[in-house]
């Protein structure tokens, strides 16, 4: 290719630093909420071109014909003047998450335990000079000593007699090879229940948009789970976990319970890295619902996971009062990570503050 | 340089026998009507390689720069979605090179190859053209060596960042530059000379008439007169200039690596200029001659209906718009017509009898030797200007529009044939480029830029002007002003660098 590829990559990178000015909109946005990873977004950039002085819209025009279709609204009219170009950039989500890693400047996710989780094997996917006779590989061999007998001169088609000598003799080798295992698993819980409003379902569906986003990104193979809960848990696809409304009361352990069931059944905490964020309002139904939460979370849940995040939306319904309760319980707990979000602009800090910490 | 990318672009890509016949064939009979052409050297791309070098404006070996890049997205989406593609690209260049997209059908091939001829011959031909650099290709490689020299040396951000300021400015250019030399005619002596003359012009008198014949109003306004002159002697530059860039280029206070960057960019702003100047005549003329030779001799019986099909997809009009190679093609065949039919000369313009005009016909037969002359000395404005006559316009439905703001849409406006050509002639003039003029480069006695922009019923855009005019400040390096009409009012734009205003202009400023 020509200088063209230079040129275009110059220009993606352009692109990229336009949508990282406006990186705020696009995650405040619940538009690309949903959105699989590697499908791609448009994203209408206007005026990324170079700006020159020239007319402004309400330019005359001169057309032809009976003058019944429309006006030279959109498309080319007589000369040449540039035309108005928005441009539309497509990004994957995936490169996006990139963006908001870089933005924010989160640390890339070490998993733990990556060494005692890769498996090794052995694969015959080499060739060598020496080895066994078991091992021999016969069509390299033959190639090899059809090659020295045509380059020698030998070969005689009508009497195709192909001997191999020591030297054309072709081994399997094996090759050893790290399979790293999928060794993370993120668990999203969410409350859907009646204090939340349409807003705050919006917010926390943003948020939890961009952090998968953002994970998916970091790890190639990553588990992912997701748990809805109002007064009662259930685990749904990804799909309804992003588009579903419900409502109700809140038991708030209810989550925590089904949680702790799928990763008891599937999840071992000695294989696994496991990240399980909760999103909500905090407006718990009952203290008693909140003290069964923190023993939930002191025994069980926080010891098993790598970090533990709560954020929690404010609502002008809730009390809030859970954020509170986790803060006085887990406030010197370095694997507990809160987080407050106020308003749709909030939800960049808020991903900060949940995954700033790379651990 | 230039010599290895022709050889780069030529290899794998000779014509494939067949189509090598058809140039033969093309070429002998575009010879035979007079055409007269540089040496066209055709080469076959792929619609990957043809969007790429359109991207480049034609020219694969250009510098590096981001918006190449960006045409080229847009173009390869646009061809992808099928809304649009490339049929043909030459360029102006001794020899000429024409692209082929390699999977045309060989009609369409043929028909571009025609066309071509029609164009290099343009080219080739027309006075406007004569002062273009035909080496373009080299010099275009040269330009992107020095480019790149520069990058290596001062660092690819603050390179990038210079181009993109100058091309922010590069349309406010002199189109006419190539064609006139326009030098500072008042030296400082001359304004020394002006100054220390302390004498007002009087009319020659005899003493007892004088009090009569120069009274003291004639002599005040004789020294205010004097005074404005020279004013305008001492003022810098003494009357407007056109030429943005080329004045940015000899005045501005510049370091080397950036004045040799503004000189590229104008070089090639102006090698394109030509080519906006006459895009109705040479696309008008490129299609007239494809379509003779296509359907009086090249075509085979089963070609037709591709032909057909393709010619239609060129000069097809979209309802209420102008394409300029249908108003080119139909504006070249009514001068032919005429011609040969003698309606031309005194006779013809005094005659108001609408039967005896539409019977008129002499039999001169002179259209062909008038199209060939015509093609040689005019541009597109001078072409409209002088051959866009009422029967022509009224043969074609010729109308204007305007934007209804109430409605939101755009209607039509006039069908009056006056309106008609001051529209299109308007349109030509600007180019959708709004004329700059430099009028004062030492505003307020501050080293400070006026410009001041010819305003012609239509203001300009604010969002843009603001940011061009940051950039100008940023080249000439200190506050920039432009004076214009914002909705009827005189304004002044100004921009010193960090932020922009904008004043009404009071009538004595």
């Amino acid at each position: 290719m020509l200088n063209i590829d230079r040129d275009l990559g110059r220009f993606r990178d352009i692109i990229k630093g336009r949508v990282r000015r406006d990186l705020r909109k696009y995650m405040s946005s619940g538009e690309l909420v949903g959105k699989q990873g590697n499908k791609t977004v448009s994203i209408p950039l206007p005026q990324i071109g170079i700006p020159r002085l020239r007319y402004g819209k309400n330019q005359g025009g001169v057309g032809q014909g009976e003058g019944q279709g429309q006006g030279p609204g959109e498309g080319q009219q007589a000369g040449d003047a540039p035309g108005e170009h928005v441009l539309e950039v497509e990004l994957t989500v995936e490169e996006l998450a990139e963006i908001l890693g870089e933005e924010l400047e989160l640390p890339r996710i070490e998993p733990k335990g990556t060494a005692t989780t890769s498996t090794k094997r052995f694969k015959y996917t080499g060739i060598r000079r020496v080895g066994p006779e078991s091992l021999r590989h016969m069509k390299r061999t033959y190639k090899q000593a059809l090659r020295r007998s045509i380059a020698g001169g030998t070969f005689d088609p009508r009497k195709p007699v192909v001997v191999p000598i020591k030297d054309d003799k072709r081994y399997r080798a094996y090759n050893v090879e790290t399979e790293p295992r999928s060794a993370a698993v993120i668990v999203y819980m969410m409350d859907v229940s009646g204090s939340m409003g349409k807003t705050q379902k919006e917010i926390v569906r943003s948020e939890a948009f961009w952090i998968d986003a953002w994970l998916k990104h970091n790890y190639d193979e990553i588990e992912t789970r997701f748990i809805i809960h109002d007064a009662s848990a259930r685990e749904v696809d990804r799909d309804t976990f992003f588009r579903t409304r419900e409502s109700g009361g809140t038991l708030i352990s209810s989550a925590y319970k089904l949680c702790l069931e799928i990763l008891q059944k599937d999840y071992p905490p000695s294989d696994w890295n496991i990240y399980p964020f909760h999103f909500s309002d905090g407006d718990n139904w009952s203290q008693s619902d909140t003290r069964t939460c923190m023993t939930l979370l002191r025994e069980q849940l926080v010891p098993m996971s790598n970090q533990f995040s709560y954020a929690q939306v404010d609502s002008q319904y809730g009390s809030g009062q859970f954020i509170k309760d986790l803060t006085e319980h887990f406030g010197a707990e370095d694997r507990v990570v809160l987080s407050r979000v106020a308003d749709r602009d909030a939800i960049m800090e808020s991903i900060r503050e949940l995954l700033g910490k790379g651990n | 340089m230039g010599r290895m990318t022709t050889r780069f672009l030529r290899e794998g890509r000779a014509l494939p026998a067949e189509l090598e016949q058809a140039r033969l064939e093309i070429e002998a009979l575009a010879r035979s009507y007079g055409l007269d052409f540089f040496d066209t050297i055709f080469e076959m791309c792929t619609y990957e390689e043809i969007n790429m070098i359109a991207a480049y404006g034609g020219f694969p070996t250009r510098y590096p720069h981001w918006r190449f890049g960006m045409e080229y997205l847009q173009m390869q989406k646009s061809y992808e979605y099928g809304l649009s593609k490339i049929y043909e690209m030459v360029i102006n260049t001794d020899p000429s090179y024409a692209y082929l997209m390699d999977c045309n059908l060989v009609v369409d091939q043929k028909l571009v190859m025609a066309h071509v001829f029609g164009h290099v011959d343009f080219f080739k031909n027309n006075l406007w053209f004569k002062g273009t650099d035909r080496r373009m290709l080299d010099t275009m490689a040269n330009h992107a060596t020095r480019i790149r020299d520069l990058i290596e040396r001062h660092g690819a951000s603050e390179v990038e960042r210079f181009i993109d300021q100058v091309l922010s400015i590069d349309n406010l250019i002199d189109p006419y530059a190539m064609h006139i030399t326009r030098t500072r005619t008042v030296t400082e002596a001359d304004v020394e000379r002006a100054e220390a003359d302390g004498s007002v012009a009087r009319m020659p008198a005899k003493d007892y008439m004088d009090s009569y014949i120069n009274p003291p109003e004639f002599l005040e306004a004789q020294r205010l007169k004097k005074e404005e002159e020279l004013q305008r002697m001492r003022s810098f530059p003494e009357s407007p200039v056109r030429d943005v860039l080329g004045f940015l280029l000899d005045h501005a206070r510049l370091p080397r690596w950036k004045q040799e960057i503004l000189r590229i960019i104008r070089a090639e702003a102006l090698y394109f200029a030509p080519q906006g100047q006459t895009k109705i005549m040479n696309e008008g003329w490129a299609t007239y001659w494809h379509t003779k030779l296509m359907t009086q001799h090249i075509l085979s019986d089963s070609e037709v209906i591709d032909y057909a099909d393709a010619n239609a997809g060129t000069l097809a009009m979209r309802p209420g718009q102008l394409n300029p190679y249908k108003l080119g093609v139909e504006l070249w065949r009514h001068i032919e017509r005429r011609w040969n039919k003698g309606r031309f000369g005194k006779d013809w313009l005094d005659c108001d009898d609408p039967r005896e005009r539409a019977a008129w016909d002499t039999g001169a037969g002179e259209g062909r030797d008038k199209i060939f002359q015509v093609r040689q000395t005019h541009n597109d404005i001078t072409f409209l200007e002088t051959f866009l006559t009422a029967d022509f316009c009224r043969e074609m439905g010729f109308f204007t529009t305007k934007f209804d703001k109430r409605s939101g849409e755009w209607v039509l406006d006039s069908r009056e044939f006056a309106d008609v050509k001051q529209q299109l002639l308007q349109m030509l003039a600007s180019r959708g480029t709004p004329r700059v003029y430099i009028v004062d480069a030492n505003h307020g006695n501050r080293s400070e830029l006026r410009l001041w922009h010819e305003h012609e019923g239509l203001d300009i855009q604010l969002d843009w002007a603001t940011v061009t005019l940051e950039n100008l400040v940023a080249i000439w390096g200190r506050p920039v002003h432009l004076d214009t009409q914002l909705e009827g009012k005189p304004m002044r734009l100004s921009h010193d660098g960090s932020a922009a205003r904008r004043a009404p202009i009071k009538a004595a400023s």
